[in-house]
């Protein structure tokens, strides 16, 4: 069986399952409104865990976070199955398919066949849609992949039961009751809310003072953990900016698209104008991942040019405070 | 990010002719999508990572020759992961599969352990012993 579900490329994975069911259940919500509803514009630096040995970086909350942000503001429910048995598994998603129901599915990246070698690491919080079954191969709508695409039997139940930190087990989702009209306006107001909280929270790892904290560590690791060490570390920094799902600019540039569409919405243009300065923070990321590349590739190693790029952050990290304080006085 | 600013480089996907979405605005300053084959800067950033993945292949394989370490070391580097993912695959603590890295707890290992992690590598008993390193 087939459903009748439209694929949209999204820049982001999460946003973009939850806009495309959303679509398909009646609901037209863009990814950006997703984003921004779901407060995903984000900064965290946790120095003390190690991933893929560098320190971790995040520019957007933990995996699901969005997800449920939006149901709560938009006032719908989602039904959740995790499972312990690959055969229970693969039995609920056929019945909610027979159902004329597209899923959504969390996901290991490491064994989906059609991305690229180069991609494949074992990040468990991958998620798509699956809308039917064919000749018994699992139709795949991947929203940052361009077109739809199969995946069979096997394949599946191996991405459905990867292993690791945030493992799937088999974890499928759907909204359920969707309610007859949403209040969109309170809705984004939330959101922004939230946003503007978490990028000011007084938490010297989260948002503005994150960034800030990050930039003082560059200072000082060229010395302390040697160049190698450290290019090691911005990399690190760089691939969470700019990885496919970020939209770019560590997902600053979606947060701009989803104040310019919020604008219109609550008739508001002075987040018109908020969204023309987010876009230029956009840019000074973009600025700062071309400034962190030329590091590792000239292996520099005069602990001027680390003093340089942080001062780049830090000039992010001011101009992030500042985008946030006016945002908040924006929609008082 | 201008739409015409949209970086097109190569990357590791252009010979796939996929594409990622970005968002940029265009003459009218209206946001909207764009695609992107790629953007150098962090194209970087990603071989500079597999770059690492690869030298600590290499590294372990030199331990593997003196005795040091495990075959179970090589294919968990092999295979993009660590103590922690292989832990989840093999269904074992953390610290046993810590330990079992090391040549001498692995040559003393029960058949029925090694299958454990040859199915996790999806490879042979016999390729888990001899790895053609």
């Amino acid at each position: 069986m087939k459903i009748n579900f439209e694929h949209n490329q999204s820049a982001h994975c999460e946003n973009g399952v939850v806009s495309n069911l959303l679509k398909y259940n009646g609901l037209n919500v863009s990814e950006p409104m997703v984003f921004g509803i779901g407060s995903g514009v984000f900064f965290i630096f946790i120095p003390f865990i190690k991933v893929n040995y560098a320190p971790m970086f995040s520019f957007r909350p933990v995996p699901g976070f969005i997800f449920s942000r939006v149901s709560k503001r938009l006032g719908f429910k989602i039904k959740r199955h995790k499972f312990k048995s690959k055969a229970k598994a693969q039995q609920t998603l056929d019945a909610e398919l027979t159902k004329n129901n597209p899923v959504g599915l969390q996901v290991g990246v490491y064994n989906l066949t059609y991305f690229p070698d180069e991609y494949r690491f074992h990040f468990n919080a991958h998620n798509l849609v699956v809308y039917g079954k064919e000749n018994g191969e699992y139709l795949i709508s991947d929203p940052v992949m361009p077109e739809v695409t199969t995946l069979s039997h096997n394949e599946l139940e191996k991405v459905r039961f990867a292993k690791g930190p945030f493992a799937p087990n088999g974890h499928i989702y759907y909204p359920t009751q969707l309610p007859q009209d949403v209040d969109l306006k309170k809705a984004i107001l939330k959101g922004i809310k939230q946003a503007y909280r978490h990028m000011l929270a007084p938490v010297p790892i989260v948002g503005f003072r994150g960034i800030r904290y990050v930039a003082k560590r560059i200072r000082k690791w060229p010395d302390k953990i040697g160049v190698k060490k450290t290019n090691h570390y911005l990399g690190q920094l760089v691939r969470m900016q700019e990885e496919i799902g970020t939209g770019g600019g560590g997902f600053r540039f979606i947060f701009a698209a989803f104040l310019q569409e919020a604008s219109e919405i609550l008739e508001n243009p002075k987040l018109s104008e908020l969204s023309k300065e987010m876009t230029v923070i956009g840019d000074q990321w973009r600025d700062f991942a071309i400034d962190a590349s030329r590091l590792y590739k000239n292996r520099s190693r005069e602990t001027d040019a680390y003093n340089k790029i942080a001062d780049k952050l830090d000039a992010i990290a001011l101009a992030e405070r500042a985008f946030f304080l006016q945002l908040k006085k924006a929609i008082k | 990010m201008k739409k015409e600013e949209v970086p097109q480089d190569q990357s590791s996907f252009s010979h796939t002719n996929m594409k990622e979405v970005v968002y940029a605005v265009d003459k009218e300053g209206k946001y909207g999508k764009a695609l992107s084959s790629g953007w150098e800067a962090k194209t970087m950033a990603l071989n500079e990572s597999l770059e690492l993945i690869e030298e600590k292949v290499l590294e372990t394989v030199q331990k593997i020759k003196q005795g040091e370490l495990s075959p179970i070391a090589y294919y968990m580097e092999v295979q993009r992961m660590d103590p922690v993912v292989l832990s989840g695959y093999v269904g074992m603590w953390q610290w046993r599969v810590k330990r079992h890295l090391k040549a001498k707890v692995f040559n003393r290992l029960r058949e029925r352990t090694l299958q454990k992690y040859a199915d996790a590598f999806e490879i042979t008993l016999s390729e888990l012993k001899n790895p053609k390193i």
